[in-house]
């Protein structure tokens, strides 16, 4: 069954690709302003796609910026338009939820790198007319954070109420702390770290070496090939998918059992759940994901060391830092452990930051910051709570 | 024996009026301790209530640490600044002066170096405020004494076996070892097992002896 999908001919190779121009988005095009990146070089034009939710208030003092992860993209709390799937935070954020889109005005732009609307290396290159592929330039955190104040800037909005994201979007609240301190009231790092562990590192490049390894990869010229890694991409995403998740939550939710069958047909077929499981995760990731942008963003990830940028020092980061911090890890969460969370609240008590952490008990691994976690959300709504009342909010909501 | 002075707090009336609407006395009288305003860190804050009390009645800007993860949870989710955390452990990475007050309330018996949590506390704030149960309460000699076991009261209700509580001391000897650690005892207020102040004027065997708990600001001897 796997053998068909992943081999199967790319779909409307004619059509405008959602890189270029994305559906039920918004798009800012930077014509004339580059971004300046720390690879040395600067990328222009560019465009950021992204939706907003919510209103912004007269004082411009309720904007929420949501970062995503690794796989993530703009449509935070509304329908994703390829997979026709609910938004992919929206136990968290939406009217009523913990980031209230009938308070706050919340902005989810599609990171620099990615393959949803803002330019990244499957988008055109409008020098060649052609997709950029490898010669699209190496991006960082940083280079995210850099393209998303640019876009603040064209919406016009000065300080943000809160940045908030998990995982890589963790990393992203991290950095716009340590790189816009005045700018940032409030943050919300979510399962993440301050620097990208070897371990990390290793995971990333066995994903990366399964999309290269793959022969339709076409040293990732694919897109002008008329070709697709599909199964390489499709690995990389099964082993990075099993990283997300727990040994526990693995067996409570597939435990040794059989997929459809009795018995072990004695052969390679996905006998155990647990390997149909991964299978249909990988299928369905490379419908609406370009294999050059994990490239691209896993490798941001890896070169993400905050303490690196100042001296060595965390705390110097976030020296005199006038931002409030709630940090929250997972128990589970072995990708980015609770004591990842623990040195950035260490950095943070050191930079004497009004700063809270939670670490939530849960079986569900690293992706427990998109599940269904009630603490999770009575803290998130309540360290929001707490903010807004000292930001003014509320009295005009 | 010491600088100290039992007689310039005002714990009469305001304390109790306000215990009876719901607050637990000492952390009324350790409210009262701090200045208005004032940026505190409250070592084992519980579930925050005291910081609640501190940011409502004393305008403070008001940081926990707490052990229990229940706990921190529960006061994140409430909105106030609360990290996971352990007296023991965690208080060296605060920098110098960073508060100015550090309080410790009803944590110091459950230290594993209170002399160590001691010296941080004043290390990282101006001032300290420290309030325990007071081992050498009457009723807690009594226990011992003549039924030969190991005293339970209402402060102090666990089994030996399964107490958090590993340091127990007297008022008499918190006051030893403030001289030892040289600080310096700036006010003090005993309460009796109803949960009433002690007089101002009894010498401090008295205290020693009918004193439930005890509530000391301390500050350092610079």
């Amino acid at each position: 069954m796997s053998e068909a999908s992943l081999t199967g001919s790319r779909e409307a190779a004619d059509a405008p690709r959602e890189a270029d121009q994305p559906h039920d988005s918004l798009v800012a095009h930077f014509g004339d302003r580059p971004l300046r990146l720390d690879a040395g070089v600067e990328l222009s034009p560019f465009q950021i796609a992204y939706k907003t939710y919510g209103r912004l208030n007269a004082a411009r003092s309720n904007a929420v910026l949501i970062c995503h992860a690794l796989t993530g993209d703009q449509h935070v709390a509304s329908v994703h338009p390829v997979t026709k799937k609910a938004g992919w935070w929206e136990t968290m954020v939406g009217p009523g939820r913990p980031i209230d889109t009938e308070r706050y005005f919340v902005i989810c732009p599609n990171v620099v790198g990615a393959c949803m609307g803002t330019t990244g290396p499957s988008s055109t290159d409008p020098k060649t007319g052609k997709p950029w592929g490898l010669d699209f330039p190496v991006i960082t955190i940083r280079d995210m954070v850099r393209a998303q104040a640019m876009l603040l800037d064209h919406l016009g909005i000065e300080s943000l109420f809160t940045v908030a994201g998990g995982s890589m979007g963790g990393m992203q609240v991290l950095q716009w702390a340590a790189s816009y301190p005045e700018r940032v009231f409030s943050a919300l790092p979510i399962a993440c770290a301050t620097r990208h562990s070897a371990q990390n590192i290793a995971f990333h490049e066995v994903g990366r070496q399964a999309i290269m390894a793959d022969p339709e990869w076409r040293g990732g010229r694919y897109l002008l090939e008329n070709t697709n890694p599909r199964r390489g991409l499709a690995v990389a995403r099964m082993g990075a998918h099993i990283t997300y998740l727990s040994d526990a939550a693995l067996h409570r939710k597939f435990g040794r059992k059989f997929q459809d069958r009795a018995n072990p047909t004695f052969s390679f077929d996905a006998d155990f759940e647990v390997e149909s499981y991964l299978r249909h995760q990988g299928i369905s990731f490379v419908e609406r994901f370009d294999a050059n942008s994990y490239l691209y963003l896993t490798r941001a990830m890896d070169y993400f060391d905050l303490a690196a940028d100042h001296d060595g020092v965390l705390a110097k980061a976030f020296h005199r830092t006038p931002t409030r911090f709630c940090v929250i890890s997972f128990t589970s969460d072995w990708l980015f452990p609770t004591p990842e969370s623990r040195a950035i609240v260490q950095a943070l008590n050191a930079a004497s930051a009004r700063v809270s952490f939670a670490e939530i008990v849960t079986d569900k691994g690293h992706d427990a910051f998109l599940l269904d976690e009630p603490e999770l959300f009575a803290i998130v709504r309540g360290f929001l709570d707490g903010a807004g009342k000292a930001r003014g909010l509320g009295s005009e909501s | 024996m010491s600088t100290l002075s039992r007689a310039d707090i005002d714990v009469s009336a305001t304390g109790i009026a306000r215990a009876a609407g719901g607050a637990r006395v000492d952390l009324v009288l350790v409210a009262e301790m701090v200045e208005r305003g004032a940026k505190v860190l409250d070592v084992g804050c519980g579930d925050g209530e005291l910081l609640r009390i501190l940011s409502e009645t004393r305008d403070v800007d008001g940081r926990g640490i707490e052990l229990s993860r229940e706990g921190v949870n529960e006061c994140v989710a409430k909105g106030l600044a609360v990290i996971q955390g352990d007296a023991d452990t965690d208080l060296g990475n605060y920098p110098d002066d960073a508060f100015d007050y550090v309080i410790l309330s009803q944590t110091l018996q459950a230290t594993r170096q209170p002399r160590v949590v001691l010296e941080h506390m004043l290390r990282i704030g101006r001032h300290a405020v420290v309030s325990f149960p007071n081992f050498g309460h009457w009723q807690v000699r009594l226990q011992l004494l003549f039924a030969g076991h190991m005293p339970r009261t209402d402060m102090l209700p666990f089994s030996w076996y399964d107490t958090p509580n590993i340091h127990h001391c007297t008022i008499k000897d918190f006051r030893q070892l403030c001289t030892a650690v040289g600080v310096r005892m700036e006010k003090a207020v005993a309460l009796n097992a109803w949960g009433s102040p002690l007089r101002l004027n009894a010498p401090w065997w008295f205290w020693n002896l009918f004193g439930e708990q005890a509530v000391f600001l301390l500050s350092r001897r610079d």
